[in-house]
């Protein structure tokens, strides 16, 4: 029971994470219609710059209270992806936003290519250590352990996630939002700067990866050049599972998507007899998309029709 | 000049004779290619020579499935996989069996059209980046089933792979060795090179009669809008799910092919990235064109290449030192490559006629 209870949190854990990179590739989808492929990149550069700025200013900034160091480090993070995400929608998405739809996918694809391997450039092939953020000391909750750093992941994913819904549901800019991702045309006529729009969704998005990124590489401790890609694709299934283009779908998708893995991963070696082991954790979320895209392709809360052309 | 060199060539295209001179020096220049790329360059050039054919034959296959009926599949590395398994399964001391070449290419070929028609049947409903990332999945699925299958049954030798394959032996002849025929000596690399352009040759006649025929043009009508091909009375189902298992034997006997040239296969072959590569390379060619994007493989195969042998000379010139090492320089040009090719030529580099007309029309 207890092993339950575990897989659960970790799944929770794990789940708003994804919930968090999910909300950047659903609002995205929701006002282009496009996979912004790149958005994983976005999310890997957020925790290779907080690390770099830690790294710096544990250096060089002796007795500054660490709370500081990672604030700013954060802060850091989300102002470079908010800048990358504006000029990546810039240079290769604004250009192509009439043409096929093929072409602005495979840009995309060049973009998340690209920007993984300029990361491997800068910052080296290895796997790096990411700090200790938090204590170490588990906390016993009915058998199953978390720690600090888990309480805090999930804590900072539901604000962020609640300021979201907010911003969106609430404020003008949220409102031209969503009229612009009814119809692009008409928000236009109706006085909204549709470009402006489109530029500050992708803005957003990359500062909800950004943060994303921080924690999940401080969850494993390790970030890597390469921890993006397979992140995003996961982030982009459990937006799929929860109805693209919907926020609260995203939201639902991420942790039901951890929950789904973390719980998998957990039981599927007795289910089993020990013929599939915990390795083929990566295989549910896949698993997973294509059963969501087969029997209900606009995912759980998705209203819209799966087969816009 | 040039333009009126175009108005010449113009010209003699017109010219029967011209023409048949022109296929045979063609042909010529084909047959004595392992030659000169072996005596100007060396015994390695001409394996590379032989792995971008083997690229040009996915890329065709993939170019049934994306350029003529539509579909974006990113998992198509899954079939060769599937294909180069199946082969490594029945040519290798892993389970003893050593059937022979004319055995295996139409098992493989019939197992790589299965999986094609396994992944085919459920995302039959999806559309374009929904059908994108179904298959993204699946090809993940195929790599980590190849990955993780060594226990508790060994199958697939896991992330070690599977070794000593048999090489393809046609008619007694074994390929890897070097023979003697009409007093010239043909090396291993040699023999390979005209097998596989021989089936490069092939699958491009097949792609070229398909598209004319009447599935390639319900795979066209489909690609350009599914609602009105069905309305017209073609089996949408039955049209796109031949698509998924035609491209998926291409990507199987490819998949052979490579296994048995190599002698090894293993899961580290079949990444994600290697479906993007071969996805480029029909896009950079020039989508739903045969012969452009047989031009697409080869460049995409063969100019990596070159840039790994040159680049760190290069940069040591420049720099006194090697900044970016040339595998990484590699995926950044490609990456690169990638958005220029969409921002500045949407329809690759040598487009079929019709396309063209499209995107010129859809620009006005």
């Amino acid at each position: 029971m207890d092993i339950l209870l575990q897989q659960i949190l970790n799944g929770l854990v794990l789940g708003s994470v994804y919930a968090l990179v999910a909300l950047g590739y659903t609002m995205v989808y929701g006002i282009l219609g496009l996979i912004n492929f790149a958005h994983g990149e976005v999310v890997m550069i957020g925790a290779m710059i907080a690390l770099a700025v830690m790294t710096l200013l544990t250096g060089t900034m002796v007795g500054v209270p660490p709370v500081v160091i990672v604030s700013l480090a954060i802060a850091a993070a989300i102002a470079v992806c908010m800048a990358l995400a504006y000029a990546i929608e810039r240079v290769a998405y604004r250009p192509l936003r009439n043409a096929p739809r093929l072409a602005p996918l495979i840009t995309a694809i060049g973009m998340s290519i690209l920007l993984q391997n300029v990361a491997m450039v800068i910052w080296g092939r290895q796997y790096k250590t990411f700090p200790q953020l938090f204590s170490t000391q588990p906390h016993t909750i009915a058998g199953a352990t978390i720690t600090d750093l888990q309480i805090v992941i999930i804590v900072v994913s539901a604000a962020l996630m609640v300021g979201l819904l907010a911003l969106v549901n609430f404020t003008r800019l949220g409102r031209a939002m969503r009229a612009t991702s009814e119809n692009k045309t008409i928000a236009g006529l109706m006085g909204v700067n549709v470009d402006k729009i489109i530029s500050a969704t992708f803005v957003i998005g990359a500062a909800l990866g950004a943060v994303a990124g921080v924690l999940v590489a401080a969850n494993y401790s390790i970030a890597h050049y390469s921890m993006g890609f397979m992140l995003g694709l996961k982030a982009f299934t459990a937006a799929v599972l929860g109805g693209i283009g919907n926020l609260g779908g995203a939201v639902l998708g991420g942790l039901l998507l951890g929950l789904i893995e973390s719980i998998g991963a957990g039981y599927i070696g007795d289910v089993t007899g020990g013929f599939l082991g915990s390795h083929y954790q990566d295989v549910f979320a896949f698993l997973v998309l294509i059963l969501v895209l087969v029997f209900r392709p606009t995912g759980i809360m998705g209203e819209r029709v799966a087969e816009r052309a | 000049m040039i333009k009126a060199f175009q108005s010449r060539l113009r010209q003699l295209k017109k010219d029967r004779r011209a023409v048949w001179v022109g296929y045979a020096l063609i042909g010529v220049a084909l047959a004595v290619l392992p030659f000169a790329v072996d005596g100007g360059f060396g015994r390695t050039w001409v394996r590379i020579v032989d792995f971008a054919l083997i690229y040009a034959m996915l890329a065709l296959g993939l170019n049934i499935v994306v350029g003529f009926a539509g579909l974006l599949d990113l998992g198509y590395i899954a079939f060769y996989a599937v294909g180069a398994y199946t082969w490594a399964l029945l040519a290798s001391p892993q389970f003893g069996l050593h059937l022979p070449f004319w055995a295996i290419l139409p098992i493989g070929a019939g197992v790589a059209a299965f999986f094609g028609v396994l992944l085919g049947a459920p995302t039959l409903r999806l559309r374009g980046d929904y059908l994108a990332i179904v298959t993204l999945g699946f090809g993940e699925i195929i790599r980590i089933f190849l990955n993780n299958l060594d226990h508790p049954i060994n199958i697939t030798n896991g992330p070690i792979g599977i070794n000593k394959i048999d090489p393809i032996s046609i008619a007694g002849v074994d390929l890897t060795r070097t023979h003697e025929f009409l007093g010239l000596e043909f090396a291993g690399t040699h023999l390979y090179y005209y097998v596989l352009l021989g089936l490069v040759m092939l699958s491009m006649f097949i792609c070229v009669r398909l598209e004319d025929s009447r599935v390639g043009r319900a795979w066209i009508a489909i690609r350009e809008d599914e609602v009105a091909a069905q309305s017209m009375g073609i089996n949408t189902r039955n049209v796109k799910l031949l698509a998924f298992a035609m491209g998926a034997t291409f990507g199987g006997v490819a998949g052979g092919l490579f296994a048995s040239f190599q002698g090894f296969v293993s899961p580290e072959s079949f990444i994600l990235l290697e479906s993007i590569m071969v996805l480029c390379m029909v896009v950079l060619g020039g989508m739903g064109h045969v012969a452009g994007v047989v031009v697409g493989a080869l460049l995409l195969a063969v100019l990596p290449e070159i840039l790994r042998s040159t680049a760190s000379p290069i940069q040591e010139q420049l720099f006194g030192k090697v900044l970016v090492d040339p595998e990484s320089l590699r995926m950044l040009l490609f990456g690169l490559a990638l958005i220029l090719v969409m921002l500045i030529r949407p329809t690759g580099l040598w487009p079929s006629p019709i396309r063209k007309r499209e995107f010129a029309s859809e620009a006005t």
